[in-house]
């Protein structure tokens, strides 16, 4: 392990942009010229090799991903890769920070991934209230093209890159990889079906990879550093560091790049510092809001991919979300609920029927109209919106704070019923 | 073929398909929403989830979609799991969250698939008990009803309408469960097929219109099978009948024709039925005044004018039945028999058959699924309208190929659009105008028909040498024609530019050829709708060029009307010669048998003819300027009051049986047998049922031998029963009379065919060619036809209804060799040409109140640059002059219209009668 932060290191204290000049005055932009020596296969393999896997909070690994894009001259062309900067989920704000503090570091990781799947046209598709990052992003990419590292023959290579950014007009389920590709090409975000796959049938019907901004911002590092150096950053067998980051009332909210597999305990007690004075810790969402929650009993347990989901929850983004005693967990979870609920895209039944459902029981919850058997309904629903049962990730996702309020905060449910409102208003 | 287990049983089912759709076929109950047979799978409403299972020992399994699971080999499934059940029934539970359960107001209950598959699934109590939300209606044109909070936002209305029939003025807006299926802003749909979202609507959100005014339960409708008789293709429809009127149409499934889907002419024209101006008892005409007759009297007096005539002359229609037509030849004689149809239409009906008799021809379901098209001359979506819907499938089955490779499929519906995009197989338009499907279009051609027929003649030449005609190159650089390449932008908003500058004919010709030529299913598309029979030749010399190649080539052609081809198949002679006849013979009597002469030829003959005639007889629906001239007049059924045959376009004959008993109307035919037994020719009353007919019929025209199988004869009985045209719910048939006679009247008898009028007969299945309408047990709406396939969107059980009178010939025909000279424009003058419109250019549907209301007003068109040069701005009145008569209606410009061609609306009344194509000049008048 090292204590090295790849990702961050190079960010200005300032918070400014790292420029082009910068950003090569430490070593960028390193990583695709190497790339562009080793070939498609090779960049996958070392990828592959590095364990990294994606941080858009499935945690598909991401070498694996990429092999299955049709590659060589029988191929079919465009080929597109698609840097997914639609950063929806609630208290999540990492790839803002990637983006806001060095651009080019995305770009470059977007030419790697570009050169592994001999990619023609590459999108960042950015959420359209990251005004900052796309100021940035703008200027990043048109300072690439003028040194001729986007456009045709990159970096004086045979091979060429086009590169545009997309700003997103906005809806939870742009962030959906398929969603978002229906959204690219001008269409509702309704999520695709799945096979076939991106990597078959993706953009405008072409191979396409869409991946996370922080999966790719670190592309580049593996390529210059080598599988080893990555995997050494972590405490687990997930490679890589990981941006971790804390919400709600604690000492410290913010954002941490880390080891991957930094316990729970230490990001809430020491880089987060704490629950505030007067409050008590009662439990976490570990990656954003479509995540199970975790209580105390969690503290110790490794933030990654596969610790996380051994304990029933999901370690997502890694940006948690902290729940205190002051603050009623019906209605968080009410709030969390009528999010999701809002923002279904309205193709299956479960989600558009099931998520409106659940979010009006709460809501009675909350104004002391809920009832023993309406926690029958809510669990219901849950089983209703379990993972296959939709179409998307999008339900599923949304009725894990849910079930595992259930599961942790009965109690309380059962005091909103008992005393016929909510015990925290 | 792959074998399945269904809750451990054994199952061969087509392993190119999905659980559901093999489930279904298996005759299981599962039910679905999103999923249609036409339309695919795309995964939306879960209903029809199943457990499946990995292996014998998996015992947990996990649910997914049927309809979007391959039917692979050895899938082990479960419809009973508990787990599987319960799912299915809280996908119901989630739908009623905000289903207002209206059934009682709901037009759609009672055959409501929402309904039934709210009772398969057993949901019966909705814990939902927060308030539902709610939505404004839209005015959607006289034709559909909109009725938004009764949505369950199962996509299936905006993919049909926008992705299977490329309507663009729908979409889905909003989302979560607040999706909203209608248009921008309230307004009249565009789309002639807006009308099958009544039943590709599976609950009460979409429904008929017309039917509204006039509305009765599906239960309370007693129903036959029928034919459209508002176009040539012959779709199968289903008429609803209740006291004594005709309440809706709807589709009646055929494989080879319309599968699930109408036009909306063909859906909505049927309110001429319940017209006012119906003749509903004969009429006598004496000094100037109409008046009722009892029936003996008026049939006795007709016999007096037939038997006191010289010559009787017989005009036959080709709206009319084959039997009615053939009674009136057989009273009047070979000789005497016309058609109200001119020289030239005769003559394109006969160059039609002879094409047909030695040309492969399509149905509409291999329209669908040929590969690469041309269209030569043909309006297809305003003469032929159905044909248009499947031409939009057709250019999906190159792309099939596409995704066939990415191992996509076809059923996958999205997924396979998705992987598709804009791409779409050879679709060659070569038309007088702009169309409607030139948005699919891969190139479109605009020309006089001479040059449209000599871009035909320069593609068969290019697939073969040795076809007759011309050399691609001698037609290149033609002026009166244009070539727009369509441009498909990433939107599919593409519209083709206008105003392209005159381009290489020779190399749009051998593009062409090289579409059809690397097709699998090469097909042509012509007909009688630009008039001109060299258009019809060089379709046909394209397909033998084809053929010749090796090709499977086939040819679909147009005609105007439901029985154009029986009329013409028994031998009608033109109306030319009737008129002769009628001016060299004094004393004879004329019998307009359903026919409006006025609408088929120059007014001027017309009332020649008229006159001439010593006695005119006249038998009709209507109340037309023709039947107003007569002295006596028969009240004819119209195809909802009677039994026939009708020849549609490929030379299929197909029988249609009545759904209404209206006490003094009957068949043509029978008042022709009356008729003329009152005259004196016994030999007719041996006519006593329609097979007495179809049997003389049969034996004078070897022919048409075949007819007599179309449907099973009259004595058809099913384990000694007749087929009951009510649904077994049929509801007051005990007091619906009490009115009248407290006794329960006795059902109308029926000798003309094995139908009853009642709800009591065998309640199986009945052959396709008599199935009523579409009900199975737990199947209450119209994906009742699910369980009368023999597999799902299929053929229906012991084939499709309809016999083919012309058998594909061996080996490819002779080509046609007189390839007509270069259209030549004239100074001052115009080729004017017909132009259609789905809504008001049939005869008998513009009577229908809605389908008036979206006719075109009378206008006469041509291009812009045309108009400026004669100094003529749109909406002038302008007035054109063509057979002696002139006509005058308001300047419309076309850009669309080439060099020397203007455009009238045939079919609206100012229009009626006129012969085109025709020149004129045109003028503007004050």
């Amino acid at each position: 392990m090292t204590s090295e932060r790849p990702l961050t290191k190079d960010m200005k204290a300032d918070g400014e942009a790292l420029t082009l000049k910068e950003y090569e005055r430490a070593g960028g932009y390193q990583g695709i010229r190497k790339a562009l020596r080793m070939g498609p296969k090779d960049i996958t393999d070392q990828v592959t090799k590095s364990s990294l896997r994606g941080r858009g909070g499935a945690g598909f690994p991401t070498g694996s991903k990429w092999s299955f894009v049709p590659l060589g001259k029988d191929a079919p062309h465009p080929k597109y890769l698609i840097a997914n900067a639609d950063e929806m989920e609630p208290g999540t704000f990492k790839d803002r920070l990637l983006m806001e503090g060095n651009p080019h570091q995305l770009l470059e990781g977007m030419m790697v991934a570009s050169r592994a799947i001999e990619a023609d046209v590459a999108f960042v598709f950015l959420r359209g209230e990251y005004v900052l990052s796309a100021q940035r992003l703008q200027r990043a990419i048109a300072e690439a093209y003028a040194a001729g590292y986007l456009g045709e023959k990159i970096f004086g290579s045979e091979v060429g890159l086009e590169l545009h950014l997309h700003l997103s007009a906005g809806r939870y389920m742009c962030g959906e990889e398929t969603g978002l590709l229906n959204a690219l090409e001008g269409k509702r975000a309704n999520p695709r079906t799945k096979p076939p796959y991106p990597q078959i049938s993706g953009l405008f019907g072409k191979p396409t990879i869409v991946q996370n901004v922080e999966t790719l911002a670190n592309l580049p590092h593996i390529i210059n550093n080598g599988v080893e150096w990555f995997k050494k950053l972590s405490y687990s067998a997930d490679g890589g560091s990981k941006l971790y980051g804390a919400s709600g009332k604690v000492k410290r909210p913010g954002l941490w790049e880390l080891p991957m597999g930094t316990t729970i305990g230490e990001l809430l007690h020491e880089h987060a510092g704490g629950m505030r004075d007067g409050v008590e810790f009662r439990g976490l969402l570990p990656g954003g809001a479509s995540t199970d929650f975790l209580t105390e009993e969690h503290l110790d347990v490794k933030m990654d991919f596969t610790e996380v989901q051994k304990v029933g929850s999901r370690m997502g983004t890694g940006t948690m979300i902290i729940l205190d005693d002051q603050t009623c967990p019906v209605g968080m979870v009410w709030n969390l609920e009528d999010f999701f609920a809002q923002e279904s895209c309205g193709w299956c039944t479960p989600c558009w029927s099931g998520l409106r459902w659940a979010e009006r029981i709460l809501w009675a919850f909350e104004q002391g109209h809920g009832s023993e058997a309406d926690l029958e309904k809510l669990e219901w629903i849950c089983k209703f919106c379990a993972p296959g049962n939709t179409f998307c990730a999008l339900a599923p996702g949304a009725v894990e704070p849910l079930q595992s309020a259930l599961k942790y905060f009965r109690d309380d449910f059962l005091r909103h019923v008992r005393e016929k409102q909510c015990p925290w208003r | 073929m792959a074998t399945i287990y269904v809750d451990g049983k054994p199952h061969q089912v087509d392993a190119q398909q999905n659980l559901l759709h093999a489930c279904l076929t298996l005759g299981f109950n599962l039910p679905y929403f999103c999923w249609h047979p036409a339309l695919g799978s795309v995964g939306a409403c879960r209903q029809c989830a199943v457990k499946q299972f990995r292996s014998p020992e998996d015992k947990h399994g996990r649910l997914v979609m049927a309809c979007m699971t391959p039917a692979s080999e050895g899938a082990q499934i479960s419809i009973a799991d508990p787990e599987a059940v319960a799912f299915r029934k809280g996908i119901i539970e989630g739908m009623m969250e905000n289903h207002p359960h209206d059934c009682p107001v709901c037009d759609e209950g009672g055959e409501c698939h929402l309904q039934d598959m709210t009772v398969m699934t057993g949901h019966d109590y909705r814990r939902y008990e927060f308030p539902k939300r709610t939505f404004r209606n839209q005015y959607l044109g006289p034709f559909v009803n909109h009725e938004m909070n009764r949505c369950i936002q199962c996509y299936r209305c905006v993919r049909f309408y926008r992705e299977y029939a490329g309507g663009q003025d729908f979409n889905v807006f909003g989302i979560r469960n607040l999706a909203y299926f209608g248009r921008h802003e309230d307004g009249v749909l565009e789309s002639e097929f807006a009308g099958n979202l009544d039943e590709v609507c599976p609950t009460g959100v979409f429904t008929d219109a017309t039917h509204k005014h006039h509305y009765t339960r599906k239960w309370d409708m007693q129903f036959a099978p029928s034919i459209c008789v508002h176009c040539g293709l012959g779709c199968n429809i289903s008429p609803g009948e209740r006291y004594g009127m005709l309440r809706r149409i709807v589709n009646r499934y055929h494989g080879d024709i319309n599968g699930y889907f109408l036009c909306d002419r063909g859906r909505y024209g049927y309110e001429f039925v319940n017209s006012e101006q119906r003749i509903r008892q004969p009429q006598i005409r004496s000094n100037g005044q109409i008046q009722p007759v009892p029936k003996q009297q008026a049939i006795e007096e007709g016999g007096r004018f037939i038997a006191s005539a010289t010559t009787v002359i017989g005009i036959g229609s080709s709206r009319a039945s084959l039997e009615s037509n053939f009674a009136l030849r057989m009273a009047v004689g070979a000789n005497h028999f016309f058609a109200g149809a001119s020289t030239q239409e005769l003559q394109l009906l006969h160059l039609t058959l002879e094409i047909l008799r030695t040309t492969p021809v399509a149905s509409l379901r291999d329209v669908e699924d040929s590969d690469a098209v041309l269209v030569l001359g043909e309006d297809v979506s305003n003469y032929a309208p159905r044909m248009a819907l499947s031409l939009r499938q057709s250019v999906r089955q190159q792309p099939f190929a596409m995704t066939d490779k990415l191992k996509i499929p076809r059923w996958l519906d999205h997924a396979v659009r998705e992987a598709a995009q804009e791409h779409k197989g050879p679709l060659f338009m070569a038309t007088v105008a702009a169309t409607r499907l030139d948005d699919v279009a891969t190139d479109t051609y605009r020309g006089a028909p001479d040059e449209i027929a000599r871009l035909g003649y320069a593609v068969a030449r290019t697939l073969d040498p040795e076809a007759a005609g011309l050399r691609a190159t001698t037609a290149s650089g033609s002026l009166a024609g244009q070539i727009v390449r369509a441009v498909r932008a990433v939107t599919g908003l593409g519209k083709p530019p206008s105003g392209a500058p005159d381009a290489d004919f020779e190399t749009m010709a051998q593009r062409i050829a090289q579409a059809l030529n690397g097709a699998e299913r090469p097909l042509v598309i012509s007909g009688l709708g630009c008039r001109s029979g060299p258009v019809l030749k060089a379709a046909a010399n394209v397909v033998r060029a084809l053929q010749r190649n090796g090709k499977p080539a086939r040819i679909a052609l147009a005609v105007p009307e439901c029985n154009s081809l029986g009329l013409a198949m028994l031998g009608a002679k033109p109306f030319e010669e009737a008129l002769a006849v009628a001016r060299e013979h004094s004393g004879t009597t004329a019998i307009m048998l359903e026919n409006d002469l006025y609408r088929q030829a120059p007014g001027s003959d017309v009332d020649v003819f008229l006159r001439s005639a010593n006695h005119l007889i006249a038998l009709d629906h209507l109340q037309n300027r023709t039947t107003a001239t007569a002295e006596l007049t028969f009240p004819a059924a119209t195809f909802a009051e009677s039994d026939g045959t009708l020849v549609n376009n490929e030379g299929r004959a197909q029988r249609f049986f009545q759904a209404l008993t209206p006490q003094e109307i009957q068949e043509s035919w029978r008042w022709l047998r009356d008729i003329f037994v009152a005259a004196g020719r016994r030999e007719f009353s041996a006519w006593k049922t329609l097979d007495d007919v179809i049997q003389s019929l049969v034996s004078e025209f070897p022919d048409l031998a075949q007819v007599a199988e179309a449907a099973p004869a009259a004595s058809f009985r099913m384990a000694g029963e007749k087929i009951p045209r009510q649904p077994h719910r049929y509801s007051g048939r005990t007091a619906m009379l009490a009115n009248i006679n407290v006794s329960e009247p006795k059902p109308p008898d029926d000798p003309d065919s094995s139908l009853s009028y009642s709800m009591e007969g065998n309640p199986d299945q009945p052959p396709a060619a008599l199935i009523p309408f579409a009900w199975a047990g737990g199947w209450n709406s119209y994906q009742a036809w699910n369980k009368f396939q023999e597999e799902i969107a299929g053929p229906l059980r012991g084939g499709n209804p309809g016999v083919r009178l012309f058998q594909p010939p061996a080996q490819a025909g002779e080509y046609f060799q007189d390839a007509p000279k270069r259209f030549q424009p004239r100074e001052g003058e115009w080729l004017v040409v017909p132009l259609y419109h789905v809504f008001g250019s049939e005869e008998l549907s513009i009577l229908s109140p809605g389908v008036k209301q979206l006719s075109p007003k009378p206008y006469i068109a041509m291009n812009d640059e045309h108009a400026k040069g004669a100094g003529l701005q749109a909406e002038d009145m302008v007035e054109l002059a063509i057979g002696g008569a002139s006509y005058r209606a308001a300047l419309q410009i076309r850009p669309d219209l080439p060099v020397g061609i203007a455009g009238v609306p045939v079919g609206v009344d100012l229009f009626a009668g006129i012969q085109l194509p025709a020149w004129s000049k045109i003028e503007r008048v004050s």
